[in-house]
């Protein structure tokens, strides 16, 4: 472990912008529910209507987790409930970056050549985003007990922001070890997460319902962190299991650390093919082979959501059966409708928004491509800037069609009726595609500054989860794509906003393209 | 006699850092050309503007038969580029990449494409991570050396090479040279490869060319070392303007003489009575010294 202190200072130099970024922006979301629900609940009687109705709905239970009491604390911890899987992403991420791509970018074996020891380099990682993740859960308890909060609940609130971090910083520890490549080790650390996050919503949801299933939630993770129940229960036993877990988890991440040589994984590389197949003979057979396993990987993903979301809108249209009451609460709250209408509207738009992650992640290879030299290799050949950067955008733009189409016809085929599912996932893809045209417009026009396209998606999401509540002003909501498509099936079809966003993603893209055509590689 | 590269004062600029500051480049058609100049002097820019990856910000350059912006596409079908430090796709095989650069520029031989895995002892069932920087050398040289086209750009192509690997690649240049018809531009750093390989070089500094020619050209151009061993005193080669670094101790003289000093210098010496002469002609190492240290220009 020697070395641990300055490499951990390289770290924490490395981060100082990206660390307290996402330690302060995620700490503080709390209080923006805090204030919003204040602002909105003007008598306790309205608050706990809200509560009623909302510990009922499937949709809120599955983004969000259970809703445990009807306090305000309680309230703003449920409300708050996707921020775990956020901190869990920031820190898995983390992780990865100062361990395994270090590793992949050759400059471990630099910094392991000097006096070092052989766990010095995740040890500091992990003590950077373990530290990060305390000081994002003090900032919550601090901030919840200014604001008047029971002190015992937001401490627990506190600790269950900072222990998922924690237990995904232990899933990055060990993902780390077994690929040789950071790619991998991202990839196998957020297939964790997601998976986690399914088997909570399945857990929740199916608890909103029958109950038969709630406990799938103890399989995640992400679920024994939400059983601590802050200002309810305030139970410390998930806490003590969750923590647990984390000392498991890091005890294995270094044990097969002591297996393997540096740049090395646990998983070996298989020799492949000595020749190259028919079809690995244009920039877009390329492009497939670079695309394959991603799309692979969401299609999955949305295909399983699709089942989730699909089983829920069969016990939600059940329960609505049996109580008049819930489904009279839905009508006044969403207007237009009925109870699984106004659900699958909100599913789509959670879809919607998730698989613009994909879009961009696609829409970057182009970016990353170029900084790795490999676009230099392959425009040095007779391929043109277009039809290369065209490869890649075909899986930006097509491979979130593939996706929403398996999750809405999935959805639609465990509901019983595939058409207006369907149609409402679909619905969603011109929003999709403009975010995925700003990241080619980036990289086309302002190459350097290609990773704010993240930034896009991030707006849009905080839109989406803060933005009603903080009663913005309309045209601020209206910087969101996602607020001008067809709210299918509770709103009817409108072609016009669709054909708008079409038309500006086309002209975003296309002004890219011509950006990259007429610039430097690489630049 | 035509040329397959002709660049004239070619500006390039990026943002305030001046890249390449009015550098000439001529390459005829069917030689081997060293490109020789320390580390940032440009070359690999250069190369870039060249396969039109890179707008140039003055000048004028043709390749081969057309703008090598404009026409990027057409000229690369006759053409084959590697790069100083090449990186792989991951989930690829070497075999992979090598067969999918050739059909990419339109096509590969690929008898010859085996023939060069077996003189370079490359292992085709890698994956691109896995190769370690020489193999991944190979791959690109073999992609390169495999497809049948008019002119190789090759910016530093056996930097991690082995020894024995060097020489493979020596005699596949050789061979190609051999065939006529083949422009090769090779930056190097390695003077034993340049002098074995090329006809012509030129020689960039600061993103400017300071010399160009044969390699006996440039030899003129620098300094021959003489040591003699006298029978008598020795006067007047200090005065001899050329002759530069002179020592003499115990009837031994040591001195660098200019190509159009020899003369004098010799005659000065035959006048005093040489018992021993050592004359060390130009290595390349000191053209080099003389362009890449900054003190003379």
């Amino acid at each position: 472990m020697t070395g641990t202190g300055s490499l951990l200072r390289l770290i924490l130099r490395r981060d100082r912008v990206v660390l307290p970024l996402w330690v302060l922006l995620l700490g503080l979301l709390p209080q923006v529910y805090l204030a919003s629900f204040q602002s909105v609940f003007a008598t306790d009687a309205d608050r706990l209507e809200y509560a009623r109705v909302s510990a009922s709905n499937a949709g809120f239970a599955g983004l969000y987790g259970r809703l445990s009491g009807d306090s305000l604390g309680e309230l703003v911890v449920w409300r708050a409930g996707f921020v775990p899987v956020m901190i869990g992403l920031a820190a898995l991420l983390t992780v990865i970056r100062h361990t395994r791509a270090e590793e992949e970018a050759g400059r471990s074996d630099l910094i392991r050549a000097t006096v070092v020891g052989r766990w010095a380099q995740p040890a500091a990682a992990l003590l950077a985003t373990t530290l990060g993740c305390l000081v994002l859960g003090l900032i919550v308890t601090a901030s919840m007990i200014v604001a008047g909060e029971p002190a015992e609940g937001s401490v627990a609130f506190g600790a269950l922001f900072t222990l998922s971090g924690w237990l995904f910083a232990g899933v990055a520890a060990i993902a780390a070890q077994l690929t040789s490549g950071a790619r991998g080790a991202r990839m196998i650390a957020v297939l964790v997460l997601g998976v986690s996050y399914v088997l909570r919503v399945g857990g929740d949801i199916s608890a909103v319902g029958d109950g038969r299933l709630d406990w799938l939630a103890w399989l995640s993770p992400l679920g024994w962190v939400q059983k601590i129940s802050p200002y309810g229960a305030d139970d410390w036993a998930p806490a003590a299991l969750a923590l647990l877990a984390v000392v498991v988890t890091v005890a294995v991440g270094g044990h097969l650390l002591t297996r393997r040589d540096l740049a090395a994984g646990l998983l070996a590389a298989r020799p492949g093919p000595p020749r190259a197949g028919a079809g690995l003979s244009s920039p877009l057979g390329l492009a497939w082979r670079l695309h394959r396993g991603l799309l692979a990987g969401w299609v999955a993903g949305f295909a399983a959501l699709g089942l989730v979301f699909g089983g829920v809108g069969t016990s939600m249209a059940q329960i609505a059966e049996d109580s008049r009451s819930v489904s009279d609460v839905f009508n006044k709250l969403g207007g237009a409708g009925t109870v699984t209408d106004a659900y699958f509207a909100t599913t789509a738009g959670i879809c919607g928004l998730v698989v613009s992650i994909y879009a961009i992640q696609a829409a970057l290879r182009i970016r990353d491509e170029e900084q790795n030299g490999h676009a230099e290799l392959v425009l040095s050949a007779a391929v043109g800037r277009a039809s290369w950067a065209a490869g890649h955008l075909l899986f930006a733009l097509l491979g979130p069609a593939v996706a929403m189409v398996a999750e809405g016809a999935l959805a639609g085929a465990t509901f019983g009726d595939v058409g207006p599912v369907l149609a409402a996932s679909t619905a969603q893809l011109p929003a999709v595609w403009v975010l995925g045209a700003v990241a080619v417009l980036l990289i086309g026009v302002l190459p350097r500054f290609s990773a704010a396209a993240w930034g896009a998606v991030a707006v849009c999401l905080l839109l989406l989860l803060v933005g009603p509540l903080l009663e913005l002003p309309r045209w601020v909501l209206d910087a969101s794509p996602f607020t001008h498509v067809p709210q299918l099936p509770a709103a009817s079809f409108t072609a016009v906003p669709e054909i708008v966003l079409i038309l500006i993603a086309t002209a975003l893209a296309a002004a890219g393209l011509a950006g990259l055509r007429r610039r430097d590689v690489p630049a | 006699m035509t040329e397959a590269i002709a660049a004239e004062g070619l500006v390039k600029r990026f943002g305030k850092v001046t890249a390449l500051d009015g550098l000439d480049l001529r390459v005829r058609t069917g030689e081997v050309h060293g490109f020789l100049g320390p580390n940032g002097a440009g070359k690999t820019t250069a190369i870039r503007i060249l396969l039109g990856l890179m707008r140039r910000d003055g000048g004028s350059v043709r390749l081969l038969d057309g703008d090598p912006w404009a026409e990027a596409t057409r000229l690369h079908k006759r053409l084959a580029y590697v790069p100083g430090d090449v990186t792989f796709w991951p989930t690829l095989t070497g075999g992979e990449v090598i067969d999918l650069l050739g059909r990419l520029r339109g096509g590969l031989d690929p008898r010859r494409r085996d023939d060069l895995i077996e003189r370079f002892q490359l292992d085709p069932r890698k994956k691109g991570r896995t190769y370690s920087k020489g193999n991944r050398q190979k791959v690109a040289l073999i992609a390169a050396l495999a497809s049948d086209v008019e002119l190789l750009l090759l910016d530093e192509p056996t930097s991690g090479l082995d020894p024995l690997m060097e020489e493979v690649f020596r005699e596949v240049i050789q061979q190609e040279k051999s065939r006529g018809d083949r422009t090769v531009l090779l930056s190097s750093h390695i003077l034993a490869e340049v002098e074995a390989l090329c006809d012509r070089l030129t020689i960039i500094r600061d993103g400017r060319s300071v010399e160009t020619g044969t390699l006996d050209d440039l030899r003129h151009l620098t300094r021959t070392t003489i040591r003699a061993e006298l029978t008598g005193p020795i006067d007047g080669l200090g005065t001899i303007s050329g002759v530069h670094d002179l020592t003499t101790a115990d009837g031994r003289v040591a001195f660098d003489v200019d190509a159009d000093a020899l003369e004098p210098a010799l005659r000065t010496l035959v006048t005093a009575g040489v018992r021993s002469l050592v004359s060390q002609p130009p290595s390349l190492e000191e053209l080099f010294l003389r362009h890449y240290t900054g003190s003379e220009r």
